[in-house]
């Protein structure tokens, strides 16, 4: 209706568009170079453990920034799904470590030494694999298509998930006999039949969590550029709007939220062969919190983010707590708050903005990266928790 | 559109009664809506317009029958409905804002994509995206957020929508409230052009635009019919009159 005569190859994709795009493959590329080549050959085991274990909190954050930021929903409790990942972990090689046909320590020390029969199938390796991922998933089916079916979001589904990682904590504590209680599973001496003292099954480890975090940032960028993502996003902003497209909006919301379960389901797992220990205390909603402050640092609705808040935060956690032990928890909350306040898209949206400041040609034309990119910033902020 | 449909595709409405805890909003309305026109209801406002919109489309409880291809709408989700061929704007034009006009169309055009090609991202724009651009004039703002779109400009990205979804049938609540004269205008001819094969039902205030571009009118008042037929026998029954149009017209004439 308005100038029919102008070009039409506005409505196809640029070479900037196309850019961006695999702009963002090239940075992941970058991360993977730091983690995977830089850092075992610079870091100390100590260090490159920690490291570790910031990756396997950065994995279960990638998922964070899908629901949350993208999907719009404010995961309070992925604890729980880090800790069904942590746990079946943590059973398998408590296994490992009392022999074939033995008795986990605890149990003799707590309990009549008998082993719960449900633990016994955890004597297999691929099973518990199995359970990594498909425990999660059905889990957070169940619960999500409960939950979103009935369409309770915004704070009612943040407390709800909040509550479900308390609930998850007292039960742990509850059943000391069958679970470690308050202590935790710990003391393990191999993984997946590998010596867990020998420096280079550290390194392996170490590895594995890295390149899975690679691997799920991946995963997470191909979701981004796909159509799903769009729907996504479009279902965050106008959840209303996608029903009258045809589309059932709590199905797109339960696809992210059960790809971020088993994605903190993941990330426990590989955290507890390289932190030596799961307990309530690493899957409760303090924890669960801790995840969400990275990604809320990082900048919950960009593509790495999640993952660089979340390693920033893991380091954070380790540099200031050696210094403070006490005070680090009140960093932590202050930093959340501070970021809230005043960087409510996180870290992420200081490059686009400072870019809009500079007007540069590429950002002057319709459809550029500049546009992109700003749409992008603003996406974190306008959307709802 | 298959040509078996053409001329069949209809929409017919009885005993639709729409009940607020004892207030009815809608009481015993009877409506058929046919093909090819374009089929304006007025009434002033708390008559029962959106209402009858909202039952037809899944947005609120009816009772009574919405009959179309064979299906019963009323009892239907809202996501189904619109799989059927059923489609509405909302009085506040809600588009992405976030998201491209070309992603808009894109997204809407997806219902009747398999779930698994959702994993893959757009090659390039499907040919039914690039006629609605076309049809609904936003072809040079494909790349622009849809948030920075004029107000007019958002509306014909619904109407876009609702092309690319394939609505047969099209419930446009109040489409050129706050529109300029020229908008009104373009807006008017895009309906008459994509009426053709569909079911066009427009809830409209403005009587100008209702006088210009209405094929068939359906006054309600009052959660019911008062009347129903060509704008000039509308304008000539002396009950609309005194109920309705004369107090509007009045009103329009003011502003």
């Amino acid at each position: 209706m308005t100038a029919p005569d102008a070009p039409k190859t506005a409505s196809r994709f640029t070479p900037a568009r196309l850019f961006s795009s695999y702009g963002a493959l090239v940075a992941i590329g970058l991360v993977a170079l730091v983690l995977l080549v830089w850092a075992p050959g610079s870091l100390s085991a100590f260090r490159l453990g920690n490291l570790g274990k910031y990756c396997a909190w950065a994995i279960a954050a990638v998922g964070i920034g899908l629901a949350w930021g993208r999907g719009g929903m404010l995961v309070m409790g992925q604890g729980v799904f880090f800790g069904i990942g942590g746990y079946a972990m943590a059973m398998h090689m408590k296994l490992e470590a009392a022999g074939p046909g033995g008795v986990p320590d605890f149990m003799t020390l707590y309990g009549n030494g008998t082993m719960p029969g449900w633990w016994e199938p955890f004597r297999s390796g691929p099973f518990t694999l199995a359970v990594i991922v498909l425990g999660p998933a059905i889990v957070s089916f169940i619960l999500g298509y409960g939950i979103l079916k009935r369409r309770v979001k915004g704070a009612y589904f943040a407390i709800l998930t909040q509550a479900l990682a308390v609930a998850f904590a007292t039960l742990l504590i509850s059943t000391i006999k069958q679970t470690g209680g308050f202590n935790g599973l710990n003391t393990f001496s191999t993984f997946f039949g590998q010596n867990l003292y020998d420096p280079q099954v550290k390194e392996n480890i170490y590895l594995i969590t890295a390149g899975l975090l690679v691997f799920f940032l991946v995963v997470v960028w191909q979701l981004y550029r796909s159509r799903y993502g769009e729907l996504l996003v479009a279902t965050r902003d106008a959840e209303e709007r996608v029903r009258f497209l045809g589309y059932d909006p709590a199905n797109i919301k339960l696809v992210a939220f059960v790809a971020a379960a088993v994605m903190a389901s993941v990330g426990g797992a590989m955290f507890v062969p390289i932190a030596g220990i799961i307990s309530p205390s690493n899957v409760d909603a303090a924890a669960s919190i801790m995840l969400l402050a990275g990604v809320a640092l990082g900048g919950r609705s960009s593509l790495l983010g999640p993952a660089l808040g979340a390693l920033a935060v893991g380091y954070g956690q380790s540099a200031l707590s050696e210094k403070y032990p006490t005070q680090w928890t009140y960093f932590q909350g202050a930093l959340f708050i501070l970021v809230m306040l005043f960087l409510p898209a996180g870290i992420a949206s200081i490059w686009p903005k400072l870019k809009a400041l500079v007007p540069t040609k590429r950002s002057a034309s319709p459809g550029g990266v500049g546009i992109e990119a700003e749409v992008e910033a603003d996406a974190g902020a306008v959307a709802p928790v | 559109m298959t040509a078996s449909f053409l001329g069949q595709d209809y929409l017919e409405i009885r005993d639709l009664t729409v009940d607020f805890d004892g207030f009815k909003a809608v009481n015993s309305v009877d409506l058929t809506f046919l093909q090819g026109r374009l089929h304006f209801l007025i009434g002033p406002n708390g008559a029962g317009k959106t209402t009858v919109v909202d039952a037809l489309t899944g947005l609120v409880h009816g009772t009574g029958r919405a009959e179309f291809r064979g299906r019963d709408l009323l009892g239907m989700k809202s996501h189904k409905i619109v799989r059927l061929g059923v489609g509405r704007t909302f009085q506040t034009a809600t588009v992405f804002e976030q998201l491209s006009v070309l992603q808009n169309l894109d997204i809407a055009a997806g219902l009747h994509r398999r779930a698994g090609s959702l994993l893959l991202a757009r090659g390039k724009t499907p040919a039914k995206v690039e006629e609605a651009l076309e049809t609904i004039g936003l072809t040079t703002l494909a790349n622009r957020p849809a948030g920075v779109l004029a107000h007019g400009q958002r509306q014909w990205l619904e109407v876009g929508m609702l092309l690319v979804q394939d609505a047969s049938v099209m419930f446009l609540d109040e489409t050129v409230a706050g529109m300029s004269t020229e908008e009104r205008e373009e807006t008017g001819e895009l309906l008459q052009r994509i009426a053709g094969d569909r079911t066009i039902v427009i809830i409209e205030h403005d009587m100008e635009f209702m006088r210009r571009y209405a094929d068939f009118v359906t006054v309600l008042h009052a959660g019911t019919v008062l009347a129903e037929g060509t704008v000039a026998e509308i304008q000539a029954d002396p009950q609309v009159q005194t109920v309705y149009l004369g107090t509007v017209t009045e009103v329009a004439a003011d502003a």
